[in-house]
């Protein structure tokens, strides 16, 4: 496999931002809550990742060692400020359910770590790569765990006010539980050791 | 100050950081093995977001908005964040020695810790007073160090029992932040 395709792959299973590393967890279980907020948020940090590694990938060599973290704060609270000024624009309802958790996007670990794991030290084709690799990676989490928030917890499926299918019975009766907070913490572990349970990740 | 009282409570204990607003969830996940580093981890947290607020409001309320320029606080209050990090440990390195080797190395993960910048944005958008987000500053950290403590407390008796292969670890972790966060949900009708 060429180097290109593998930097892409890592970040969707082998390198998993969610379910194998454990990384920014705090927007994948806060907005988790309906599919529409998952694929907002999965866009918003697709936007802030790609930029951000290709513009610290483009200037890695005349970043001073020394300020290198702070200079990518920088760069990323100001893609960060784009993206909510943006949604604010031409989204008024999604960045209104999004709320915080958006320019909150700038202490994701995600975005911090691939700027100085991999755009820090790579050139700017991989790190393009790398980028979109992770966020598939993170928009996939987020995907499935509202996927099934919303499913069980509402009985139907709903994109964009477009209802795809209801679960009869259970529109009646919605597992409710898993919309409220702790419902994202119950699925996310389901999830983890489900994945263990058929060896797509490892046990400790 | 009944005011005040409520802010705090509701900061602490029915808004919580980490079981109803999922900040801050990389330490309560990470530093939750070992009681004693949870206890160091909350108090550094606690410090910080009590700092952070008592700077970034006058910051906000005094410099962005008399000068127009509103949408700049997430770069500016996170420079903010990350220099206070750096001041406050050189201030206890110099200081007192003890307390550093305690709270060292949790300093510098508490720059990227999204409840400090998270408590700054609160405030703000709550529209409180100073006092009123010095006293969310205080409960927002109480409640962060109470629930990484008593998790840490689980965790350290968890080692001992027999979780099933696939649970071990991060999964069973995840189950008793939701356990946790539904005993959690009994104090919701505690402030109004």
């Amino acid at each position: 496999m060429s180097s290109l395709a593998k930097n892409f792959t890592n970040g969707i299973v082998r390198s998993n931002p969610t379910f194998i590393l454990l990384l920014g967890l705090c927007p994948t279980l806060a907005v988790s809550t309906s599919l529409d907020n998952a694929i907002g948020m999965t866009g918003a940090v697709l936007f802030v990742l790609l930029a951000a590694n290709v513009i610290v990938s483009l200037i890695r060599r005349w970043i001073p060692n020394r300020v290198r973290i702070p200079t990518f704060i920088v760069i990323i609270a100001t893609l960060v400020t784009i993206v909510d000024l943006g949604l604010q624009g031409f989204a008024w309802s999604l960045s209104q359910s999004l709320g915080m958790y958006i320019p909150l996007i700038v202490v994701n670990c995600i975005i911090l770590g691939r700027a100085e794991a991999f755009a820090n030290r790579n050139n700017v084709r991989n790190s393009v790569a790398d980028a979109i690799g992770m966020s598939i990676g993170f928009g996939v989490a987020i995907l499935l765990i509202s996927l099934v928030r919303q499913l069980l917890g509402t009985g139907t499926l709903d994109v964009f006010n477009v209802r795809l299918f209801s679960v009869p019975g259970l529109i009646d009766n919605p597992a409710s539980i898993l919309l409220l907070p702790m419902g994202a913490f119950f699925v996310i572990g389901l999830l983890l050791a489900l994945f263990r349970w058929v060896g797509v990740s490892e046990c400790e | 100050m009944s005011e005040l009282v409520a802010i705090f409570f509701s900061m602490a204990l029915v808004n919580n950081m980490v079981l109803v607003k999922f900040l801050g969830l990389c330490p309560f996940f990470g530093v939750s093995k070992k009681l004693s580093s949870a206890v160091s981890m909350g108090v550094a947290v606690m410090l910080v977001m009590l700092v952070a607020s008592a700077v970034t409001w006058p910051l906000f309320h005094l410099l962005l908005v008399p000068s127009g320029v509103e949408f700049m606080r997430t770069v500016i209050f996170i420079l903010v964040i990350a220099s206070l990090v750096q001041i406050i440990e050189m201030a206890i390195k110099r200081t007192n020695l003890t307390l550093y080797n305690a709270l060292g190395i949790y300093l510098p993960l508490i720059t990227t810790n999204c409840a400090v910048l998270g408590i700054t944005f609160i405030n703000i958008d709550s529209e409180y007073t100073f006092i009123q987000s010095l006293a969310a500053a205080l409960g927002a950290g109480v409640g962060f160090s109470l629930v990484l403590i008593i998790m840490s407390g689980i965790r350290e008796r968890l080692d001992l029992a027999d979780t099933p292969k696939v649970f071990r670890g991060a999964p069973i972790a995840f189950i008793i932040a939701g356990l946790l966060g539904l005993a959690f949900l009994a104090f919701g009708g505690m402030v109004g």
